[in-house]
């Protein structure tokens, strides 16, 4: 079977450096951090008060009060980025959408934690009659696909795939898998997180996983920085339309690039930290090179994981060396994790869309708060500007608890 | 202090997401104010809630409609 070539046509996103693709964008470009105090709930009593969370969002330009009341926020923020997205392809304009072969694959790293830890609290507090009959529409992972699926009538494949951190990038590649082997022409394919509440706030301090740096959180997320402490957990959604490309050609549809590798791997070594050498890491990147049949040095730009965690961003550079060797020298990496702190779910999706942009504007986004490079992390990460470059190949990484690892790999279009 | 249509109407309209003007006595919940199933549950938890009243499953089933429940309210408050 001959594989069908698969485009990007469409991009919505909401960060903590903006409501849109374009603001996030020009956060990203401008090196601006996303990262504030908490102040969804009263945090004062946390060892980490500073996340990166969404702000002043206009819900009811998206949503009705009735259909937003019954939707946890991951899922208000998934459906926006969906609707911004199949906005900017001009699909939803486009009256001869087979809309049974257009499919939806959008997950989420942990779900509706915010709508279930108030619903523990009012059964608790007031029995189990008082738990809304919307309590589990609202909460669990596949209902961003199952309700966008209604607000556009996509018919086709629908799925939601969970791996935490990866979970954007295996919801991408996935879906772009349906398009390529043929069950479908268009993909709304990407993740959704809002899981900075007080129960999993409470949780990633006791993984010890989270910065504390308190009194800087604009300084907290410093990937391969000497001083870094951990990730900052942050909110937001990233989607993107994925669509055959004769299908988009002949619609006469913006392409922002293809993609043109997936790979994937897992550690099989701890619930929760890779191993040193980045085993997983470089595999999933080789497994990608060779879905996209591409030798190393054919790769321009890296989007790393790169939370800011001591062991992750190590052992992301030894497993950048072991699959570039020389050429890892060559080509540049950084973590706009440094600006949107870690989305968990909805990262690889907002990652693969800042590649892609990569791509399009020629430019290389920072890894900001790099002021001492740890020990042997000698790449070109990008220190705090960007930089215009020629970037014609990028490839976005994504690792996730469970040992889980995911990688994409976007070209530009050139016919 | 508001009559027990007033507040049920606020109730409906809040829960619904339907404007005051829409909503008059003879409304059905499905029928014209746009409720399913789910909706019309979680309305009678918010009419519990607003009266501290408890309404059995098979007394809530059968309020169909606005007035049905004022009348219910009424009698048993």
């Amino acid at each position: 079977m001959s594989k069908r070539r698969v485009v990007i046509t469409g991009m919505g996103m909401l960060s903590p450096l903006g409501n849109d693709v374009a603001s996030s964008w020009d956060g990203i470009l401008a090196g601006r951090s996303g990262i504030g105090m908490i102040d969804r709930f009263d945090a004062s009593e946390y060892n980490t008060r500073i996340g990166g969370a969404i702000k002043g969002l206009d819900l009811e330009s998206y949503l009705s009060t009735k259909e937003a009341r019954k939707l946890d926020a991951f899922i208000h923020y998934g459906l926006i980025a969906a609707q911004q997205a199949l906005n900017d392809s001009g699909l939803a304009e486009f009256d001869e959408l087979d809309h049974e072969r257009a499919g939806i694959a959008i997950g989420s790293g942990i779900g509706g934690l915010e709508y279930i830890e108030k619903s523990v609290l009012t059964m608790d507090k007031s029995g189990p009659r008082k738990v809304s009959p919307f309590f589990v529409p609202a909460s669990i992972i596949n209902m961003i696909s199952g309700n966008a699926a209604i607000r556009f009538g996509f018919r086709g494949p629908n799925i939601a795939i969970v791996t935490a951190c990866t979970t954007g990038t295996h919801n991408i590649g996935y879906a772009a898998r349906t398009i390529a082997y043929g069950d479908a022409d268009v993909m709304l394919a990407g993740g959704s997180e809002m899981a900075t509440t007080r129960v999993s706030i409470a949780a990633f301090s006791s993984a010890k996983a989270l910065s504390t740096r308190n009194d800087e959180p604009q300084k907290a997320s410093r990937p391969w920085d000497k001083d870094r402490d951990g990730f900052v957990l942050s909110d937001g959604a990233g989607v993107v339309v994925l669509e055959e490309l004769e299908h988009a050609r002949k619609r006469g549809a913006t392409i922002y690039g293809e993609l043109i590798g997936f790979g994937m791997s897992d550690d099989a070594h701890h619930i929760t930290a890779p191993p040193e050498d980045g085993d997983g890491a470089a595999r999933s990147m080789s497994n990608a090179l060779r879905d996209a049949g591409l030798k190393p040095e054919d790769v321009d730009y890296i989007n790393a994981h790169g939370t800011s965690t001591q062991v992750g961003d190590v052992a992301e550079v030894a497993a950048t060396r072991r699959v570039f060797g020389g050429h890892a020298s060559q080509l540049a990496m950084s973590s706009t994790k440094s600006m949107t702190g870690h989305l968990l779910g909805a990262a690889g999706a907002v990652e693969a869309i800042f590649s892609l942009l990569a791509i399009r504007d020629g430019v290389l986004p920072p890894t900001i708060n790099l002021d001492n490079p740890d020990e042997g992390c000698d790449l070109d990460l990008v220190p705090n500007t960007c930089r215009k470059s020629d970037v014609r190949v990028a490839l976005s990484n994504s690792f996730g608890f469970g040992g889980t690892n995911g990688t994409l790999i976007m070209r530009r279009y050139e016919g | 202090m508001s009559t027990v249509e007033e507040r049920v109407k606020k109730i409906v309209c809040e829960q619904l997401g339907v404007k005051e003007s829409e909503v008059q006595n003879s409304s059905s919940f499905v029928e014209d104010l746009g409720a399913d199933s789910l909706d019309t549950v979680e309305l009678v938890m918010a009419l519990e809630e607003e009266f501290e009243t408890e309404i059995p499953d098979e007394e809530a089933e059968k309020l169909a409609s606005v007035q049905d429940a004022i009348d219910y309210i009424v009698a048993h408050t």
